[in-house]
């Protein structure tokens, strides 16, 4: 089945200790995905106005063709560390690997 | 009684006194009042402190019938960050039957004071109010089983009349929001 190549995005703010993790994470899925790791756009988000033009809700954000890999649409736009909530009930600084593995291949599946 | 400017493990912890989400202004017991002291920075928003919340609560109620006191501050800039508004924080501590204050330091000059870096950033104290340990609840944020073994060890030394085993371990979490 032919595949796409989606954009993946990281976008992360220094307040937050969780940037070396998610980084590593991602770049892993990817490469185990069968995409290109060094292709991450990787962003930092370091003023108000970044946060406002970039809609950054948290370090780590995760996007991949502009989906956030756990989307939180009433999240205040801002800089400060991402929670996310896990299958488990647990809340994480970190989105499950398994969410972004899926958020991945969803994305390469595509229509084109 | 005397307080020191900054908080190092070994001398006595700087002032605290604040207001909880009720108005009630709370302080650090009196040298002698408590066997045991802990003062933990957290806060609404950040997922380390949220990890680790049920964890500090559930030390709180295991050592409250030994006198030890637990006092949980706020210092982020809730005009910035309105998860961490004084409603918000009454909200929570309302909801979730907080067994300790949840001190509002609408200043900042509290966290300045004790140089809190992160939340959550742990302090315990000995009857004395001198700082014996600084830093995490435990090794592992996302353990619960971890059950904040640090936190406790330095209570269970501190009780026994011993020094704890650790004295400081890196605070892990999100940076205190200041004011700008």
């Amino acid at each position: 089945m032919a595949t796409r190549t989606p954009s993946v995005e990281l976008l992360w703010w220094e307040g937050c200790p969780s940037t070396e993790d998610a980084l590593a994470m991602v770049r892993e899925e990817m490469a185990a995905a069968g995409l290109d790791a060094e292709a991450l756009d990787v962003r930092e988000i370091s003023t108000d106005a970044d946060a406002e033009r970039e809609e950054f809700v948290g370090s780590p954000t995760i996007r991949v063709d502009g989906q956030d890999v756990q989307p939180v649409p009433h999240e205040p736009v801002g800089l400060s560390c991402r929670v996310y909530r896990l299958a488990d009930g647990r809340i994480s600084p970190l989105p499950a690997r398994d969410e972004v593995r899926q958020t991945l291949l969803d994305a390469m599946k595509g229509d084109d | 009684m005397a307080h020191a400017t900054a908080t190092k493990v070994g001398q006595l912890a700087p002032e605290l006194e604040l207001p909880d989400t009720h108005g009630t202004v709370h302080a650090l017991p009196t040298a002698g009042e408590a066997p045991a002291t802990v003062v933990v920075w957290t806060c609404n928003h950040c997922p380390y402190a949220l990890g680790w919340h049920d964890r500090i609560v559930q030390a709180a109620r295991d050592y409250e019938d030994r006198g030890v006191r637990f006092l949980a501050v706020n210092s982020n800039d809730a005009e910035r960050y309105p998860h961490d508004s004084l409603d918000a924080m009454r909200e929570r501590v309302e909801a979730e039957s907080w067994p300790f204050p949840y001190l509002h330091d609408e200043s900042q000059d509290a966290a300045r004071a004790w140089a809190a870096q992160v939340t959550p950033h742990l302090y315990v104290l000995d009857a004395d109010l001198r700082v014996r340990y600084e830093g995490a609840a435990d090794a592992d944020h996302m353990e619960p089983a971890a059950g904040a073994e640090w936190l406790r060890e330095a209570l269970d030394a501190l009780l026994a009349g011993e020094e704890p085993p650790r004295t400081a371990t890196d605070p892990v979490g999100c940076s205190i929001k200041w004011k700008q």
